[in-house]
């Protein structure tokens, strides 16, 4: 059988469980397609929020950004579970006792406004739908490859099965979909990367043997890693030599985006009891943590992978030839990887051989002007390749590319449902029935959501096409806008007494426009390529880079909320009461529909 | 009159508890991960140092230790103030 049937066999089979289960579980009323009627345990719960978090940007694309780059990039690895913590004490609980469907609603009824609602309702949505743009560089990725077509098609075919796939069903049927899809999703990213490891180091965790000796050269696997990066002129892998203070801030700020993400907030109020919000978020994290423990090890692995297989006798011997590429067995996920048009290579100097190397290295123009290199010749390696052709490259049984492929489609189409999810209660609950049409039917009210979900997977889609990076830093974006403008008002929504309607507008609009203009500026208006004014190589604000704005963006939401407030009237007793009742756990019945 | 006095009490308490562990989790993450790796590189751990390790798996084990500590810590907190929902 060859890959393209297995692959089309695994992702069949999975597409067909999730689907099966989406039917059997379908939404019947309005309050089952947001919330699932809140029968949902802390342990399951916990399972459908790790599928819901762990996108496209986490399994598809992560790994690679982290195995090119090294230390430096472990922004991800701490700001994507770090946001956990912070959601866990400062949130969850709280949204739960208050106990109504959705983070917009909450901030309208704390900041006793509907422009305070309003405002939320369009940070979510430009949040989210940043996001969206994300997944579908994935999706694009993912289909690209199993259907051995240009990322293109793939990426509109991709389209065409997310919108068929969220429109099934709501919280209910996805809650239990999600379960199904993190089971494929976590059993796809870990038995490659534990054969790998054995591989390697002999080590069936992939996380220890990250930590353990290369079995080959009896070195630690990091040491072996280190010494044949620098040969080659690369940065050293386990080293800091980004700026620190750009580090922190992209650490922060997908800490604090994590926690103002309405799809993985939307989860907390899905569980009976305000203490088992709390125990959701850790059952949460413990899920979240059996990928992003092994994501460390995937990308070193990788890496070393990668770079054999170009030096197969040594960074010091003969590369490898062309020839060796065309017709050597272990070498065909680069011709089918080719044909995505997201790896290529030339033989710049014509010696039937490619030399890959960091030729914007000065330690290594000697070395190249002395073997006659003109320069790297593997011209491409788009880093959202890695994870998916990682079973190719270390040369394991057809089946676990099967796997991986299926895993890669659920990590994205389950957030990508979710946040669909999100988006259309947005427009429908928010928007339509909670300010525009108070008397819209239980009927078009649903209709209307699912318009709404059409419309952002079309926005999402036409801007995949030329996205503003690879998935991970386009989702990071989407963090960043969600820090700026949802966290800070939730955050001050249940810590303080004080800060009241106007503060609050003030705030959430100051951290998202001053965010999304500092974006804007580096990765095009609008997202449309060519309209940036500064890149992120050379940021406008000394070392910060578009991706770790989101942090700042929070700070002014804050200051500006604190100064707004002062200026103007208190609020009133009842929302002072509101707030204390939020904070204690008692009397947290089952949710309220709309008032 | 108590009774707010009890939720008070419960409050304080709670904030006491997140404080803590947002200590602990900014010390774990920004702490030994980014900003003191200079000062703990002499401590090496597998091919590489602490604070690599800290910044890859171990700012992730402390957390999934924090939100436990903290959901056991504030149910037990909820009873003995009598808040909790049944």
């Amino acid at each position: 059988m060859d890959q393209f049937t297995i692959n089309l066999l695994f992702v069949g089979a999975s597409f067909a469980l999730y689907i099966g289960i989406a039917i059997w579980a379908r939404a019947g009323s309005t309050s089952e397609f947001y919330a699932a009627g809140r029968g949902v345990h802390p342990v399951t719960n916990g399972m459908a929020t790790a599928a819901d978090w762990m996108s496209a940007a986490s399994f598809i694309s992560m790994a690679g950004l982290i195995a090119f780059t090294g230390y430096d990039n472990s922004s991800f690895l701490m700001g994507w579970t770090g946001g956990y913590v912070l959601l866990a004490l400062l949130l969850a609980p709280y949204l739960r006792k208050f106990g109504k469907f959705t983070v917009s609603e909450f901030i309208g009824d704390r900041f006793y406004s509907s422009t305070a609602r309003m405002v939320a309702v369009i940070c979510l949505i430009v949040a989210s739908t940043t996001y969206v743009i994300g997944q579908m560089t994935g999706v694009g990725v993912a289909f690209g490859r199993f259907l051995e077509v240009d990322n293109t098609t793939g990426l509109l075919i991709g389209a065409c099965v997310v919108f068929a796939y969220a429109v099934f069903g709501g919280m209910k049927g996805v809650t239990y979909t999600q379960v199904a899809q993190y089971v494929v999703l976590i059993l796809a990213y870990t038995i490659p990367a534990i054969f790998i490891s054995l591989q390697l180091t002999g080590n069936p965790i992939p996380g220890l043997g990250l930590f353990g000796d290369h079995a080959a050269s009896g070195e630690p696997l990091l040491t072996k890693l280190d010494a044949i990066v620098t040969d080659l002129g690369f940065n050293e892998y386990t080293m800091h030599h980004a700026d620190t203070l750009n580090m922190v801030l992209f650490t922060l700020s997908l800490m604090i985006g994590t926690a103002g993400l309405p799809h993985v907030i939307m989860r907390f109020f899905t569980v009976p009891k305000v203490s088992d919000a709390r125990w959701s978020a850790g059952w949460a994290l413990v899920f979240i943590a059996l990928l992003y423990l092994t994501a460390p090890a995937v990308g070193a692995m990788a890496r070393l992978n990668i770079t054999e297989m170009f030096w197969p006798n040594g960074t010091d011997q003969a590369a490898v030839s062309v020839e060796t590429i065309q017709s050597d067995p272990n070498y065909d996920w680069m011709l089918t990887w080719q044909k995505t048009g997201l790896l290529d290579w030339e033989d710049k100097n014509g010696d039937g051989m490619i030399q890959y190397y960091n030729d914007g290295s000065e330690a290594m123009a000697a070395t190249a002007a002395a073997n006659g290199w003109t320069g790297n010749e593997l011209t491409k390696f788009n880093r959202d390749i890695l994870v998916l052709a990682n079973p190719e490259i270390a040369n394991l049984p057809g089946w676990v590319s099967g796997l991986v492929a299926a895993g890669g489609l659920a990590a994205a189409l389950s957030t990508a449902a979710g946040l669909l999810l999100a988006i259309s209660s947005a427009v429908s609950h928010d928007l339509l029935k909670g300010q525009l049409t108070p008397n819209i039917s239980e009927k078009n009210e649903l209709m209307a959501a699912r318009i709404a979900m059409a419309v952002a997977i079309a926005i999402a889609t036409y801007l995949g096409l030329n996205p503003p990076g690879f998935a991970a830093q386009t989702v990071a974006l989407a963090f960043g806008l969600a820090a700026a403008s949802i966290f800070p008002a939730l955050m001050m929504g249940i810590f303080s007494t004080r800060i009241n309607n106007r503060g609050a507008v003030a705030g959430m609009l100051a951290g998202l426009i001053v965010t999304l203009i500092y974006i804007f500026l580096h990765k095009g208006w609008f997202f449309i390529p060519g309209t940036n004014s500064f890149t992120d190589a050379d940021p406008l604000l000394g070392t910060i880079k578009s991706t770790s704005f989101g942090a700042i963006g929070a700070a002014i939401n804050f200051t500006v909320a604190y100064i707004v407030t002062g200026m103007t009237k208190e609020i009133p007793r009842e929302i002072r009461e509101l707030v204390e009742s939020v904070r204690v756990p008692r009397g947290a019945g089952a949710a309220q529909a709309d008032h | 009159m108590s009774d707010e006095n009890n939720d008070k009490d419960y409050w304080s308490a709670n904030l006491r508890i997140i404080m803590w562990s947002l200590v602990i989790w900014a010390l774990v993450s920004f702490g030994f991960g980014i900003l003191l790796r200079p000062v703990l590189s002499g401590i090496s751990v597998g091919g590489s140092d602490l604070g690599f390790w800290f910044a890859q798996q171990g700012s992730i084990l402390v957390f999934l230790a924090l939100i436990f500590n903290y959901a056991w810590r504030m149910n037990k907190l909820d009873r003995e103030y009598g808040v909790d929902e049944q």
